[in-house]
């Protein structure tokens, strides 16, 4: 069971990035986000220095330009209703390109674009430094309840597991000769749905008493009580204080 | 629908933060009970809930990427929130469904990490709250049967979907950054919604009624539902066996009379603090208009809105029309509008306990949950 424990978005490395504790960078990463909210959005050189800020932890993380922009694809649903808001907000309208567009709706399309991206890019970029289990101890390490982690921990252990389940059912129909076309298919689908269930519930109760007989009581032993050094803090909170200044800078230019 | 960073302000990205951490806490403590009451086996209750809320949530994240073919190339998948409530309770559905979004935040960047609050008090809190009340509410109209609790998934799924999409309305109307005029967005939003919400109920209510076909002591909404297991002595030793039967039969006539009395101290004391709020408390009520129709305000969105069809009704704005004096005349109409509220209320409580009572006899039996284990701390 040595290898395939990592998710598909972690690639291993050995960088500075990669060293830091996981609850330093997930604070790091939490504040990024709000300074970038919080940064006006008729600043717009403001938010290419945010990107500016993180394509440089991109490069110390070593983390390839491509792979990072193929994991932004995520992002295309807001994308698309970004797009249709100057069309639909309103207030004074201006003409671009033979468009009746607004002006208003520009703003908040181009608002949501570019917050929503760094946001996403800075989510993709911690979980392309970060081993799961790290992320899981680090957000319990910044308090968040035993049992909340407790119960992430197992959701992310066993999803691969549930989510095989489910490919096999689907190779089982298919190789039954079935196949999913329209509404009318549903019940057979809903029908696996349920199964599924019930063999995620009973796995869930064999789990429990596999533990139990372990010797489980409820709360998980801390194996590794690493804590984070000042010099630690001080290079996770690099990012979010120079994205404070270009932030302030945004507020008072 | 998950909402990216600087979709809402920040403000109310907090205050849904909160909502949502405090809603979080309470699942926390009610997951421990609900998963602690399912297993026959019993056990202690709280080491169940990590193991079996982790593995349902794993099923959630799982079955929301099952495509279900709508037609030509279209295809839809379930949202979960209704699904979760039905299956494994209210408290439990939040929490897993709150996992859910958090690990597809962080890991997966789906959905913004400051709108977090956002999406869990829309996704995770509204979806299931409003399905497993809806859920609980026609469970307890319809006649017990299989049938009914299929309807009423399929009633409470139709009506999460698009309760989401108001509250992501309301929460829009408060802290949008774009000021698209909430009238356009409630309309998309409700009307897609509405949709997928029609999606969303059928596919519900098909796995609940697969898995109360296989195993209906598993389906959380359906307990009750089932009788429970009786000892059947064979009929050679008939005779002897029939007799100790009777009075375990008869033995849970008298377990009501002690929740009735309760029950009424808690009616009575609930109207009280009731005409007391609406009477009293109304004299120092913010006249001030509440936060949407303030944002409409402001936004000059309400010259465009049509007055209420009741706005010339006696009791229009919650003040009684011919009184003079405004605070005896808000608080009268407080009072007026619980004393009809509590018709209404107690008219449906008396159908349901009439319709029970005819039932009883049907369905003696209800099954008690098993005695809740002692909270530690």
């Amino acid at each position: 069971m040595g290898a395939g424990h990592t998710h598909k978005l972690y690639r291993d490395g050995a960088s500075p990035v990669h060293a830091l504790p996981a609850h330093c960078k997930l604070a790091a990463v939490f504040c990024f986000v709000l300074i970038v909210v919080a940064t006006p959005r008729t600043a717009v050189w403001a938010f290419a220095l945010h990107a500016v800020l993180l394509a440089a932890v991109a490069a110390t993380a070593r983390v390839p330009a491509g792979f990072l922009l193929k994991r932004l694809l995520i992002e295309v649903p807001f994308v698309a209703f970004a797009v249709l808001m100057p069309f639909v907000a309103e207030g004074p309208r201006t003409h671009v390109l033979g468009l009746d567009l607004s002006v208003s709706g520009l703003w908040g399309a181009w608002n949501i674009l570019a917050k929503g991206t760094l946001g996403v890019a800075a989510s993709v970029l911690l979980a392309a430094t970060t081993e799961l289990r790290q992320l899981l101890l680090g957000l319990q390490r910044l308090k968040m309840p035993p049992l909340l982690v407790q119960i992430a921990s197992f959701m992310i252990r066993y999803g691969d597991v549930i989510t095989d389940e489910m490919r096999r059912m689907r190779i089982a129909r298919l190789s039954r000769g079935f196949e999913a076309r329209g509404v009318r298919h549903w019940g057979v689908l809903a029908k696996s749905a349920g199964a599924l269930f019930i063999r995620s519930y009973e796995r869930g109760e064999r789990v429990h008493l596999a533990m139990v007989s372990r010797g489980y009581t409820g709360t998980m032993p801390l194996l590794d009580a690493t804590t984070a050094t000042r010099t630690q803090w001080t290079r996770a909170a690099a990012l979010p204080l120079a994205a404070l200044a270009v932030c302030l800078l945004g507020w008072t230019l | 629908m998950h909402v990216p960073d600087g979709f809402i302000n920040a403000p109310v990205s907090a205050a849904a933060g909160a909502v949502a951490a405090a809603a979080v806490a309470v699942s926390l403590r009610g997951a421990r009970r609900e998963l602690a009451g399912a297993g026959a086996g019993g056990g202690t209750g709280a080491e169940r809930t990590a193991p079996l809320a982790g593995l349902v949530a794993a099923f959630i994240f799982a079955v929301q990427m099952l495509n279900f073919p709508v037609a030509a190339g279209t295809s839809g998948h379930l949202l979960g929130g209704a699904l979760a409530a039905i299956l494994v309770g209210p408290y439990t559905g939040v929490l897993c469904v709150s996992v859910v979004l958090l690990m597809q935040g962080v890991l997966f960047a789906d959905g913004g990490l400051t709108a977090l609050g956002i999406n869990i008090s829309d996704m995770a809190l509204t979806t299931t709250v409003v399905a497993y009340g809806v859920f609980r509410l026609l469970v307890k109209v319809l006649p017990r049967t299989r049938r009914s609790v299929t309807v009423a998934s399929f009633v409470a799924a139709l009506l999460s979907v698009p309760a989401a999409a108001v509250c992501f309305t309301a929460l829009y109307a408060l802290g949008g950054t774009t000021d698209v005029p909430i009238g356009k967005v409630f309309t998309a939003m409700v009307g897609v919604h509405v949709l997928i919400g029609i999606g969303e109920a059928v596919i519900t209510a098909l796995t609940v009624g697969a898995v109360i076909a296989v195993r209906p002591d598993l389906v959380h909404g359906a307990r009750g539902l089932t009788r429970p297991l009786e000892l059947r002595a064979s009929p050679l030793a008939a005779a002897p066996a029939a007799a100790p039967d009777r009075p375990a039969a008869d033995q849970p006539a008298p377990v009501p009379a002690a929740p009735r009395r309760s029950a009424r101290r808690l009616w009575l004391a609930g109207l009280a603090a009731a005409l007391l709020c609406a009477g009293g408390l109304s004299y120092y009520a913010s006249s001030s208009p509440d936060g949407l129709e303030k944002v409409a305000h402001d936004k000059g969105l309400d010259t465009r809105t049509e007055q209420h069809a009741t706005a010339d009704s006696p009791l229009a704005d919650y003040s009684v029309k011919d009184i003079a004096n405004p605070r005896l005349a808000g608080g009268l109409a407080g009072v007026i509008g619980v004393a009809a509220t509590l018709a209404v209320g107690t008219g449906v409580f008396v159908v349901l306990r009439r319709r029970k009572a005819a039932a009883a006899d049907a369905a003696p039996a209800v099954d008690a949950p098993a005695p809740a284990p002692a909270e530690q701390g």
